[in-house]
């Protein structure tokens, strides 16, 4: 480890007080990943092999656009391979697959690895500089531009039940070739309550019959690849935070900017707001505060920063689930508040070794 | 036709395109390109202003005195792209639907205005004409392949509504390549920003790729 440390070190800049810490993209990135498996796994189960074919073929499509932008750009050869294996380009397209709808067609798969690898991220010039999260640019790019794909969801049909579509039959419905039967579709919860919403329909009769916060939470329900089970992302979030690959204002931030405004507003008026378990346990809202909240290059760099990130990240996606046109706001959210980091990481920004917040050098000690 | 006017075209064209090099007009080049047919309609609009603002410029930059030029030659923009607006308005009224503001806008296009002052101020009345009809016709062309990328990966078709800018006679050159619909995203703002993008990229990759090209070429005839 010390070797490897020192290996390293060589190629910094000798700038006092900077020590390497001996953390790497790639350590973190396997982490990260790491978090991600069971989420996934429990993805798969769900919904069974079509599923898989999504998530691989996704995964497949982010490395090859990684290289080929890399091979553009004039790295080649070992560098290149390094900067592939890294693990940030298939942590991109992991998150991007957890986003999709399960049964997607293969396309909608390579063209999200497409827009998330070469337009969001290596156009800016690659990990670290770009603006926007890559995974939410491919996620709200699609969204906009094939409407009726990117909404249609299954009913689950986990893998261990009879119904379950086969190895070979799987692999057809990924590749578009058979189509969605219409008995199969099915709206998830957020959906639903839009639609009932907007028929005139109490929310508190819409979902009385169903259980639906504590089904979300289990996570037995429609809804994207890897968002359904908030338990299991919780989980992996608590793994993040134990290992100290992120901390916790921006997590915070997104949960009560969610919950807050959800409290006040259920209890106002019930029928029109959807309670606080319901908007904490559906849609990608776990998979947001703590897998793309929290990503380094695109949230602000302090502690107060991120909190006030993932507070706006809260509010905004309250405000679209609940007054705006798309039932799910998140990646939406997620974005706007990117826009808004320069700013925050102007407004809060570190203080200076040897200095005070506002400045100013720190006052000798006397004894010194 | 002598050197510079080669010179001229050549640049108008593609070396120092307006939109493709300059990077001016943008705010036209993305905005009213949802369609090739719309591409080509405000191209061959802008143009025509372009022209006969170049000659005009030129014919009387002699007794235009520095100090009141910019107002002089604003003046002559706006009356000319008020004769287009009502022109159009006349005769392609479905087209002036489509493209409405922005032919008005034709007036803060900024390479008309970089035109007359960066080349037609400067030159005789037949330079300035060529530098308008070439620098006008290189836009138009900025224009059409931007809309017309946009519109295959949007909607699906090729020159969609042609023939209500050029006439029936064109009606041939409207393809409908898929009834799938299309990426709604190319049809919004992000779609002309990033296809943009890539011409820009792409244009200078192959401009590198000649100059490459060149440059071997001719250090093997100097061996």
């Amino acid at each position: 480890m010390t070797e490897n440390i020192s290996a390293y070190r060589a190629e910094l800049p000798f700038a006092a007080p900077h020590a390497h810490g001996g953390s790497q993209v790639g350590g973190v990135m396997r982490r990260v990943l790491l978090a991600l498996v069971p989420a996934t796994l429990f993805g798969f189960w769900l919904y069974g092999w079509p599923a898989f074919f999504l998530w691989g073929i996704t995964l497949f499509a982010a490395l090859v656009f990684e290289f080929m932008s890399l091979r553009l750009m004039g790295k080649t050869g070992h560098a290149a391979f390094y900067t592939v294996l890294d693990g940030s380009a298939l942590l991109t397209g992991w998150l991007f697959a957890m986003t999709l709808p399960p049964w997607s067609p293969w396309w909608v798969g390579v063209l999200g690895a497409f827009i998330a690898i070469v337009i969001g991220k290596q156009v800016f010039g690659g990990l670290g500089q770009n603006v926007f999260n890559p995974a939410m640019v491919a996620r709200v790019a699609l969204l906009i531009s094939f409407p009726l794909q990117l909404t249609a969801w299954v009913t689950p049909l986990p893998l261990t039940s009879e119904l379950a579509p086969g190895f070979v039959e799987g692999l057809h419905i990924t590749l578009g070739q058979t189509p969605l039967p219409d008995a199969m579709t099915s709206a998830s919860l957020l959906g639903y309550a839009k639609t009932e919403l907007s028929r005139g329909v109490d929310l508190a009769q819409a979902l009385a019959a169903s259980h639906a916060p504590q089904v979300s939470a289990l996570g037995l329900r429609a809804g994207s690849l890897g968002e359904s089970s908030a338990l299991l992302l919780l989980v992996g979030g608590v793994f993040l935070l134990a290992t100290r690959v992120i901390r916790w204002q921006a997590p915070l931030g997104v949960l009560a900017g969610v919950a807050l405004p959800a409290l006040i507003a259920h209890a106002l008026a019930p029928g029109h707001y959807l309670s606080v378990e319901a908007h904490l346990f559906s849609g990608a809202l776990m998979l947001g505060a703590f897998f793309i909240a929290t990503d380094y290059v695109t949230s602000p760099a302090t502690g107060a920063g991120q909190l006030v990130f993932g507070l706006g990240v809260g509010v905004i996606t309250w405000v679209i689930r609940s007054l705006g046109g798309y039932p799910e706001g998140v990646a939406f959210a997620i974005l706007f508040m990117n826009a808004l980091t320069p700013l925050l990481d102007r407004t809060f920004h570190p203080r200076i070794l040897g200095r005070t917040r506002a400045g100013k050098p720190l006052a000798a000690k006397k004894d010194a | 036709m002598s050197a510079p006017f080669k010179t001229l075209v050549k640049d108008g064209l593609w070396d120092n395109n307006v939109v493709f090099a300059q990077m001016l007009a943008l705010c036209p080049a993305m905005a009213v390109t949802t369609s090739g047919a719309n591409g080509l309609g405000m191209g061959l609009a802008t143009t025509a202003v372009l022209v006969v603002a170049n000659v005009l410029v030129a014919l009387i930059r002699g007794v235009v005195s520095q100090e009141v030029r910019i107002p002089v030659f604003i003046v002559l923009i706006a009356t000319l792209v008020t004769v287009v607006d009502m022109a159009l308005n006349a005769w392609l009224h479905e087209l002036y639907k489509v493209l409405g503001l922005f032919i008005a806008l034709i007036v803060v296009n900024c390479a008309i205005l970089g035109r007359a002052e960066a080349f037609a101020s400067k030159n005789g009345v037949w330079p300035a004409f060529v530098d308008g009809v070439a620098m006008g016709l290189g836009f138009t062309f900025a224009l059409t392949v931007i809309g017309l990328i946009r519109e295959a990966l949007g909607s699906g078709t090729l020159f969609a509504q042609a023939s209500q800018l050029l006439g029936a006679h064109f009606a041939f050159l409207e393809i409908r390549l898929h009834d799938q619909g299309g990426a709604l995203l190319m049809i919004l703002p992000p779609g002309a920003f990033a296809v943009l993008g890539f011409l820009l990229a792409g244009k200078r990759l192959l401009d590198t790729r000649l100059k490459t090209r060149a440059d071997a070429n001719a250090a093997k005839t100097s061996e």
